[in-house]
């Protein structure tokens, strides 16, 4: 067994998961390729999505994958950094949000 | 960024035969398949030539730039240069050939002091698509070279050129510094006598190679990406986009093996291999030939010193007919031609 949790070597065997479960595997890798395809939105901006993504749910494979994603499409170090930002402030906002109920019910608790 | 060659550094990876040592061992012993596997595996081994399109001409390794992912090892203190003698045994072939291309490559082509006497010579026997492979720079690199752009235009010249991507950063890192500048003002000088402009039939198309340890993109996507920036912040128009995979040869694999990209990079390659891709190789229609008039199945096999296997070698003995029934040379380098929608000098290929 490997030292760590995370190996990136892993991130090669992903298509393997299809061999435990042939027909959720493969249902999941025809829709996981269908929703990168361009459609309204581009590629590019896909990618862009899928790395802020990435981030805020903490995928170190997702975050490697999509950072080279990105440089393959000519992404820049700028652009990518935005997305990261911009998935990070929806996340800290919705931590902060819910300050609104903490405030809530403080007044209501207190004279 | 380093200055100088690998060669003038003493680099092992400056060495053909430790880089296809290197190649050839370690993952591909037990881990991957070789190249030579996978075209048995599609009954394409030997691999052989089509009919031929592309003479490829490389007028010698000097160069005014030290680029990081150079698979020729050019720069300014190489100083193998295609000599006038081969240069006119080279003009011998260009009028019996059925090539319909004829691609001058280097190093910077221009730097050969012979440069203009060759082009001017070959421009007479009538090649149908006459391509000099300029880095741009050179243009702007000494008032001798300002005047190019007007050379390549009487001389109807296609003119392709490199450039890594439309953002300073990124171009000054893989090419060096300084180098986006004068690349921007060498295209708006190619623009401003209607190469590259709509209408124009003066061709002026850019070569993309990723400045990395990773695979270009889409092509058409890209192309349009470097078309849109291009145009909205320096005015500057060209024809078409060819993406090129970075070989792992010379440079481009002492930068790997040094920052532990190499694994990651050659099961990239392999995971993207692509049998259709085989079918358009630019190795089964185009012949190499380097400065001192060796023959090669193309540039990467000219760099790694795997001369065609055939009778015929040399360009003092050249052979057309003969030339087209040799089996073709490959190693672990041609993945890079093979992956995701192939690479060759003209792009993708599938």
């Amino acid at each position: 067994m490997a030292d760590s949790y995370y190996d990136p070597k892993d991130l090669r065997k992903f298509p393997k998961i299809t061999e435990w479960s042939e027909e959720l595997g493969t249902k999941f890798f025809d829709y996981y390729g269908k929703v990168f395809e361009k459609g309204a939105l581009s590629e590019r901006e896909k990618s862009l999505i899928a790395l802020a993504v990435s981030h805020v749910v903490k995928c170190p494979y997702c975050i490697d994958a999509y950072t080279q994603d990105g440089l393959q499409r000519g992404i820049t170090k700028e652009e990518m950094m935005e997305a990261v930002h911009t998935g990070a402030a929806i996340e800290s906002g919705a931590t902060l949000v819910h300050a609104t109920q903490m405030m809530k019910k403080y007044d209501k608790l207190s004279h | 960024m380093a200055t100088k060659s690998l060669l003038a550094r003493k680099k092992l990876m400056a060495k053909a035969e430790e880089q296809l040592k290197y190649l050839s061992n370690g993952i591909f012993k037990d881990e991957l398949p070789t190249f030579r596997h996978q075209l048995e595996k599609i009954d394409d081994f030997p691999l052989k030539p089509k009919a031929l399109e592309i003479l490829q001409l490389n007028l010698g390794y000097m160069c005014n730039q030290v680029c990081e992912h150079c698979h020729v090892d050019a720069g300014p203190d190489r100083k193998e240069i295609m000599t006038k003698e081969t240069m006119q045994q080279c003009l011998e072939v260009i009028k019996t050939t059925k090539a319909h291309t004829l691609d001058l490559t280097g190093g910077a082509p221009e730097m050969n002091p012979n440069f203009r006497w060759f082009v001017e010579e070959a421009a007479k026997l009538g090649v149908k698509d006459f391509i000099v492979r300029s880095n741009l720079t050179i243009i702007r690199a000494n008032k001798k070279y300002f005047d190019l752009p007007e050379f390549f235009k009487k001389h109807n010249v296609h003119v392709v050129s490199s450039m890594p991507h439309w953002t300073k950063g990124k171009t000054d890192k893989q090419r060096g510094s300084g180098v986006f500048d004068k690349s921007i003002k060498a295209l708006q000088d190619l623009n401003a006598i209607s190469y590259g402009m709509p209408d124009s039939p003066l061709q002026l198309d850019l070569v993309y190679n990723p400045s990395g340890a990773f695979l270009p993109s889409n092509q058409e996507a890209l192309e349009q990406d470097f078309k849109k920036a291009l145009k909205e912040d320096f005015d500057i128009q060209f024809n078409s986009l060819f993406t090129i995979t970075n070989l792992p040869i010379s440079r481009y694999l002492d930068y790997l093996i040094a920052s532990d990209n190499y694994e990651d990079y050659m099961y990239k390659l392999v995971d993207a291999y692509n049998p259709a891709a085989v079918k358009n190789v630019m190795c089964r229609n185009t012949l190499s030939i380097s400065w001192d008039g060796w023959l090669y199945d193309c540039d990467f096999n000219q760099m790694l010193e795997m001369r065609v296997n055939s009778p015929v070698q040399h360009i003092k003995d050249y052979n057309e007919e003969q030339l087209q029934n040799r089996s073709i040379c490959v190693s672990q380098h041609c993945y890079g031609c093979t992956a995701g929608a192939g690479s060759s000098c003209q792009g993708s290929v599938v």
